[in-house]
């Protein structure tokens, strides 16, 4: 074993990984599991058709408290968290200076607090950041007691309510403390792969009873990280590092809808002058959805070109689609080319792949509205 | 008829001077699931060990290599109409490719079954 690997983090549930067969990468400093014996194709259909259940413990959870942690937080993030009533949550970015994206983010409304599910390879800066910018104005606390699974899929609510029936009823984007077989857990209803479903936050000692209880359904199956990822690439959502990152502002990244009215006038996030003006103005490029043609996926780093063979842009990520039966991708393009249906190239192996912008989901979200 | 394999896991069944190309078992189990696959054409001439055929699954893609010399007479339409054949049948109705022998003495250098299993088990 390389020094590398020792050094590997392993969530709670690594053992019952392995136990099931996993084949485990590293990733963001975790031992994870990329796909389970059922594969990367077969995971995918079934969180599609039924049910998934995923580890995403290496991913951070925050807890930020204070007299008004939600203006506090405001500094930092473009989204209305003011505004945001207990119970539910909402999607934002930590901005820099330029208007980049330092990572992104889900934060609910706890009530006497401010919930936040940052990526696990962010983890670290996100609460020095946070540390350092709320000094004085909001207590952070990186709780690393706790693990996190997701349950995905159109089927996730039926299983759900057989452990907790009042998860039933919640909303898409919402909050609920519950008990889970008798241990407290915190379930939101939301996801990363474009499907009803929750995310189980609980304590780590509870984290292998609560998997196994959910794995024990019929319905459900282990999902690796392979599988999330075309999830949600499908879906039409972004991963950080690869879609989303430092050179790139929400107005490029497609992510207009995490800048509401409020803080688009008021102002008072990092890199709102160079946001407003992109909102006003329109920026050089976007992030848009790409349909290569036939079936040859075109990955990330892949070039595109117009039509005239200019280089405007690369692929951000791209694969399989499984759900849509052909290959799917995004990636950024100069703004004269990014509108739905404009032709492009893309070099793949060196050789032209013909190309469309398309629009995104690739797969139609099947959140619950209730 | 003899079968050899390369340590970029290629197999190579050779008959009379026509041999059949594809890639193994472990390769397939290793790829996951394909999901694409490009041939080379009836005509392109391949050397051994530079790439011929490039096989995508879900995760990734991947050069195949050809494992000796020579010309491609025939591409399996039917692999590139169906690629999960490559996981359900890699060292049968899988197979990639056709190649007209040119130097049958490149086969001596490959790997019989038993060689390249032993290889397979300690590589891995």
């Amino acid at each position: 074993m390389t020094e590398a690997a020792t050094a590997l983090k392993t969530t709670p549930l690594h053992a019952l990984h392995v136990e099931l067969g996993a084949r485990m990468v590293p990733f963001a400093g975790y031992d994870m599991p990329v796909q389970y014996p059922l594969g990367i194709l077969k995971e995918h259909q079934h969180t599609r058709e039924k049910a998934g259940l995923f580890d995403v413990s290496h991913m951070g959870q925050v807890r930020l408290t204070g007299d008004d942690p939600a203006a506090a937080l405001e500094t930092l993030v473009p989204g209305d968290i003011k505004g945001l009533a207990q119970g539910r949550m909402r999607y934002t970015l930590f901005l820099n200076e330029q208007g980049g994206i330092l990572d992104d983010l889900m934060v609910t409304n706890a009530g006497d607090h401010l919930f936040l599910v940052v990526n696990a390879a962010c983890k670290e800066q996100d609460v020095a950041h946070l540390r350092e910018k709320l000094a004085g104005k909001a207590e952070v606390e990186l709780l690393d007691d706790l693990a996190l699974m997701a349950l995905q899929g159109p089927m996730a609510a039926e299983v759900m309510a057989r452990f907790v029936p009042e998860a039933a009823t919640m909303k898409f984007m919402s909050y609920l403390s519950a008990t889970f077989k008798g241990v407290p857990v915190i379930l939101t209803r939301s996801g990363y792969t474009g499907e009803d479903g929750y995310e189980i936050s609980c304590d780590k000692a509870d984290a292998e009873m609560i998997a196994r209880a959910l794995l024990g359904e019929s319905e459900v199956e282990a999902i690796g990280l392979g599988a999330r990822d075309s999830l949600r690439l499908e879906a039409g959502l972004c991963l950080y590092g690869h879609d989303i990152d430092t050179t790139t502002t929400p107005v490029e990244g497609a992510l207009e809808w995490t800048l509401p009215k409020r803080r688009r006038a008021e102002g008072g996030f990092p890199g709102y002058d160079i946001i407003h003006r992109q909102l006003t103005e329109g920026a050089t490029r976007r992030r848009v959805g790409i349909q290569p043609e036939g079936r040859q996926p075109a990955r990330e780093h892949t070039e595109i070109q117009d039509a005239d063979g200019t280089v405007i842009g690369e692929i951000t990520s791209g694969g399989f689609g499984p759900t849509a039966g052909a290959p799917v991708a995004m990636g950024y393009v100069d703004i004269a080319n990014s509108a739905v249906g404009t032709p492009l190239t893309l070099v793949v192996r060196g050789k032209p792949l013909p190309a469309r912008v398309a629009a995104t989901p690739f797969v139609p979200q099947r959140y619950y509205r209730g | 008829m003899t079968k050899k394999f390369t340590k970029d896991h290629e197999w190579v069944q050779v008959d009379g001077d026509v041999a059949t190309v594809g890639v193994t078992d472990f390769a397939q189990s290793q790829l996951g699931d394909v999901v694409f696959v490009e041939l080379p054409e009836a005509g392109r001439v391949l050397e051994q060990g530079k790439e011929a055929a490039v096989v995508e699954s879900v995760k990734a893609a991947s050069d195949v290599y050809a494992p000796v010399s020579g010309t491609v007479v025939e591409a399996n339409q039917a692999l590139v109409d169906d690629p999960s054949m490559v996981n359900s049948a890699a060292e049968t109705e899988g197979w990639f490719f056709k190649i007209q022998l040119k130097d049958a003495s490149e086969l001596d250098g490959l790997m019989d079954e038993s060689a390249y299993k032993a290889f397979v088990e300690e590589a891995h």
